[in-house]
This record gives structure tokens, C-alpha cells and sequence, in this order.
């Protein structure tokens, strides 16, 4: 399959940066990884969740700090399973406290960070694990890529089934609930699919921007339009531009591909800044 | 003949235990709320409240700020955890739990940034095919039937954040009355609406109540809109202090007191006609 991917990218494609196998495997994760993180971004921006979805890097980080404890060699199952359930305790704890939200995430996500750098530094061994902070896209392998496949039908399919659901949450919590929407059981549902999206792309993007990947695309898109549609298809297609551009200017410019993708969707976010009055 | 039965319902009201028995459901369908009571920590906002309504009713609840009300409202639609039952009797099911609510907020507080259109809004709602996928001619005409229910069909394409609150108001009237509910909830749905918005709102209202048999619910603190609009009149303040006509409750001395004489004083004083309540 991976073969018929580099022959076609050959024959479409033919520029130099996409030569190397590692630049056509890069390009494919690429193209399966930035529409999921443009439309969960549009839910994340829309429920004020951007300080939650970092938490969520940190918990993922925590979570591969603990899989390379146990001795895993991809420490990334441990690392779902981690921050899934941490996802799902941040959650159900908002609902349930009081306190205010920025509080409870900021205390979850601390203490998270800092368990897992005392993990990974145990022994004086951390420079192992700071690819994690800033992830290495270009280094992702077939199989890997065939996970991204694997999730990003599922991630779709979740999609048709609990959009309406969680706009609704999205707009008013008592609404939504007097439509028979069972709001913690939608919002768990979403919580997760983040956590699992952003804690198997870390080791690519890193922990230090992902959170910029998923806000900015939605962020962007929301400045220049007026329903839900335009919103997912354009926050989408910012996403997937950006990640463009991103790998190809980070070949030639030889830095880092996830945050050279996060300068260029930071550009479009000021360029649809500046037109939003137009569309407000 | 009817008098009389009006007044003995009326006595019944007061004295808390009505209706206890099924069959005694006067008219096509009621809602029964049995021992409400609502605690916030160590506050008790609720006490035992107990309330019938019926069918093709409006029923306003007045009281004082803090009294309960929109918590009231809250724990009917499960939002609030309380103890007691709500019960929904109809002529088709004896006995049904949950009936289907329409709820219109005292003010929908949303991201007004939100790129959501009205139509958006129905369709998540509604429908089961997703809001970012695509919309159909047909849900488009059904949301179209819906808004112009409230004569707001041209609103279909504004975004939510960009309606004025009397709009919100009406599209979210139409959006409680889609699909017909057999109860509806509104808790003071006037706030931030003129004078004009809000007769056409209530009058709306009073025209579905007649049009579909609806009970509702409202929450008020416009005494002239009770006095005009409500069959039945609830005082609340943490427990029903008073229960009956708009006429009964207004008399009363209770009501007086906690809304002050000013506003009992302009009013029309109303010999002409005294059915029900004076005895």
C-alpha cells in the first residue's frame, strides 16, 4: 500500500522535496493528521477548551513517561491509556466541583507535567525522552502511519454520530439537557477522542505546540464565518494548509516541522483577523 | 354549576393535597410536581413544593428574588438535582415520567462569537444528519415551518450570536415548540425585550396554549403580564405560599406584602367581574 503512496506522490509530485521516502511517509501523516486536528479544534475553540486540550499534552506526556518506566519500547498504548483517563477525571471533576475550571486543570495539569519529568529523569537519563517536547514528524514510520489511518475513521465516524450533540453542549449545557442530551456522557466522549489524537501525535509534533495546532485552524475559521459548516470546512482546509506549507518550508529551511506548520497557520489566523469584520 | 367547580378545584389547590389520586386529573392531561425540594449545600432553596397543572393553562410563578423560581423550573427539567417526582398524566398513558419539556431560558448564555446559524441550531436539535456535513431542502422547509410559528422564518441563516434579544427570544420559542412539547418552561423570557416584543411573544404564547392544548409555565416578574395572560398564579418563596386565580393570589395579603402596595395601588380596581376566588 505504502508503495502505491510513493508512486503516486512520484508522479503527481515531482519536486524535489518529497524525493526521500521520510518526506512522502511525512506528507501522508500530514494529510491524515491536520483535518482531525482542524475539526476538533473547531469543538475545543468553541467550548473554551484550549487551556484543557494543553493539559491533555501534558497527561499524554506523563502517560509515555510512565509506558518507558515499564519498560514498553513504544510506550504510546500506556500513554493512551493514561491520558484518556486522566481526560476523563479532569472532566467529570469540572462538572461535578465548584471550583473554577481554569483552577481544576491548571492543579491536573501541573501535577502531571511534573510526575512525568520526574519519571523520565529518573537516573539522570531525560535527553532520551526531549523528542517528546519537540517531536520529530519526518521520523514517522508505515505502520505508524496505518495507526493515524486506523484512528482517523474513527475519529470521523464518532464525528457524524456525536456532532449535533456536543454543538448543543457546546451553546448552553441547560438547552442541551432539556433536549434529552446526556451533556457528561458527550463531553467524556469528546475528552477522549482528544486525548487519544493528541497523544499519539506528540511524539511528531511535540508537546511544547500541539495545543497551537488545534486551536489555531478553528480559531482562524471562526473569525471569517457564519455557520457551522463553513466553520468545520474552512478551520479544515487551514489546517491542512498550513501543514503544507509547513513541511515543505521546514525542508528548505531545515527546522522543525511541527513548529514551522505553527507559524504558518499563526500567519493565516492574522490574515483572517484582519478580515473578520467583514463576516461579523 | 361551573363556578362551583371552579372554586372547589380552587380550595383543593390550597390545600396541597390535590390530585393525589390519578383519576381525579381534571381536563385531557396534567403535570403533577410531587415534594420538590432542592437543597444548595446547606440552603434550602426548595421546600415540599407541589404544584398541578393542566392542560391549556398558563400557569405564572411570581415570588421574590431567591424565592426558588427559575431552581424551580431547573429541578422540572432534571438540570438540578432535587428530591420529589414530576408526573405527566395523559388520556393516552396513564402514567408517564418524563414528559417531553420545552424550555425557553431566562437568558441563553452562549459564546456570542459562535459561528452557528439559527438553522444550525434546529439541526442539532433535530436531526441526526450532522450540522457540518450538509442540510436538506427538507429539513430547511421544516425549520422554515417551525420559525414561522414565532414569524421569524427570516432569521433562518443569522447567526445565533448576531440575533437581538427579543429574536433569540422567538427563536428560541420556536425551538421549544419543535417538536410540541407537552410542557413548556419559560422562565422570564421578557428580559431585554421592548414593550412591543413582548405582546407578541405573549401573544403568541396564549395562541399555542388554545392551538395545542399546552401547559406552560412561566416565571415572571411582570405582574401585568400575569394579571393579562396566566390562568393560575403561584407565589413562591422557597415553598408555595400561595396558590389559586390571578385574582386570589393578587388579593391576597401575602403577595401584597412581598411586592410591595405600589404596584397593587395602580391597579385597576375590579368590580365588574368576580368569578371564582371571592367568597
Amino acid at each position: 500500500m505504502m508503495n502505491l503512496w510513493y508512486s503516486l506522490v512520484n508522479i503527481v509530485l515531482p519536486f524535489q522535496w518529497v524525493e526521500f521516502t521520510f518526506m512522502k511517509n511525512a506528507l501522508l501523516a500530514i494529510l491524515l493528521i491536520t483535518p482531525l486536528f482542524g475539526l476538533l479544534g473547531t469543538m475545543i475553540v468553541n467550548n473554551k477548551m484550549a487551556f484543557f486540550s494543553d493539559a491533555l499534552g501534558h497527561g499524554a506526556f506523563t502517560g509515555i513517561a510512565i509506558g518507558a518506566l515499564i519498560g514498553l519500547v513504544k510506550p504510546v498504548l500506556a500513554a493512551i491509556v493514561f491520558s484518556v483517563v486522566f481526560a476523563l477525571i479532569i472532566t467529570v471533576i469540572k462538572n461535578k466541583s465548584r471550583a473554577s475550571t481554569d483552577t481544576i486543570i491548571g492543579v491536573f495539569s501541573s501535577i502531571a507535567i511534573a510526575f512525568g519529568l520526574v519519571l523520565l529523569s529518573l537516573g539522570g537519563s531525560f535527553n532520551k525522552y526531549s523528542s517528546y517536547l519537540i517531536g520529530d514528524l519526518l521520523s514517522i514510520t508505515p505502520s505508524e502511519i496505518l495507526l493515524l489511518l486506523v484512528v482517523f475513521i474513527i475519529i470521523v465516524i464518532l464525528w457524524v454520530l456525536i456532532f449535533n450533540k456536543l454543538l448543543l453542549v457546546s451553546i448552553n449545557q441547560s438547552l442541551a439537557r432539556s433536549r434529552g442530551v446526556k451533556t457528561l456522557l458527550v463531553e467524556m466522549i469528546f475528552t477522549s477522542i482528544v486525548a487519544v489524537i493528541v497523544t499519539i501525535s506528540i511524539q511528531w509534533v511535540g508537546l511544547l505546540i500541539i495545543n497551537s495546532l488545534l486551536v489555531l485552524p478553528a480559531a482562524g475559521a471562526r473569525n471569517i464565518t457564519t455557520n457551522v459548516r463553513q466553520y468545520t470546512l474552512v478551520s479544515i482546509i487551514i489546517a491542512v494548509f498550513s501543514g503544507i506549507c509547513g513541511l515543505i518550508a521546514s525542508y528548505y529551511l531545515n527546522t522543525a516541522t511541527g513548529a514551522t506548520i505553527v507559524l504558518v497557520s499563526g500567519l493565516v489566523f492574522f490574515l483572517t483577523l484582519a478580515f473578520k469584520n467583514k463576516f461579523a | 354549576m361551573e363556578k362551583q367547580d371552579e372554586t372547589n378545584l380552587n380550595k383543593d389547590q390550597y390545600s396541597g393535597e390535590h390530585c393525589e389520586n390519578e383519576e381525579k386529573c381534571s381536563g385531557l392531561c396534567c403535570t403533577k410536581v410531587e415534594h420538590f425540594s432542592v437543597n444548595f449545600g446547606n440552603t434550602k432553596v426548595l421546600e415540599d413544593v407541589n404544584l398541578h397543572i393542566h392542560c391549556g393553562e398558563l400557569t405564572a410563578i411570581i415570588g421574590p428574588n431567591g424565592g426558588g423560581k427559575s431552581t424551580l423550573l431547573k429541578a422540572m427539567l432534571g438540570d438540578v438535582k432535587h428530591s420529589g417526582q414530576l408526573k405527566y398524566l395523559s388520556e393516552h398513558e396513564k402514567n408517564r415520567a418524563h414528559p417531553v419539556i420545552g424550555y425557553v431560558p431566562q437568558h441563553l448564555s452562549f459564546d456570542i462569537g459562535t459561528p452557528t446559524s439559527v438553522l444550525d441550531l434546529f439541526m442539532v436539535c433535530n436531526s441526526k444528519i450532522p450540522a457540518w456535513l450538509t442540510s436538506t431542502k427538507k429539513i430547511i422547509s421544516k425549520v422554515k415551518e417551525s420559525l414561522s410559528i414565532v414569524k421569524s422564518e427570516h432569521l433562518i441563516n443569522r447567526r445565533i450570536g448576531a440575533l437581538s434579544g427579543g429574536e433569540l427570544q422567538r427563536v428560541l420559542l420556536a425551538l421549544a415548540l419543535d417538536p410540541i412539547p407537552d410542557l413548556l418552561l419559560l422562565d422570564e423570557p421578557v428580559s431585554g425585550i421592548d414593550q412591543k416584543g413582548l405582546e407578541i411573544f405573549y401573544d403568541t404564547v396564549s395562541e399555542l396554549r388554545r392551538k395545542y392544548d399546552l401547559s406552560i409555565v412561566l416565571i415572571s416578574h411582570d405582574l401585568d403580564i400575569v394579571e393579562k395572560y396566566a390562568d393560575r398564579v403561584i407565589l413562591l418563596n422557597g415553598k408555595v405560599l400561595c396558590n389559586g386565580s390571578p385574582k386570589e393570589v393578587f388579593n391576597n395579603e401575602i403577595t401584597t406584602k412581598i411586592f410591595g402596595m405600589s404596584w397593587f395601588k395602580r391597579r385597576p380596581t375590579d368590580h365588574e367581574s368576580d368569578e371564582g376566588g371571592d367568597k
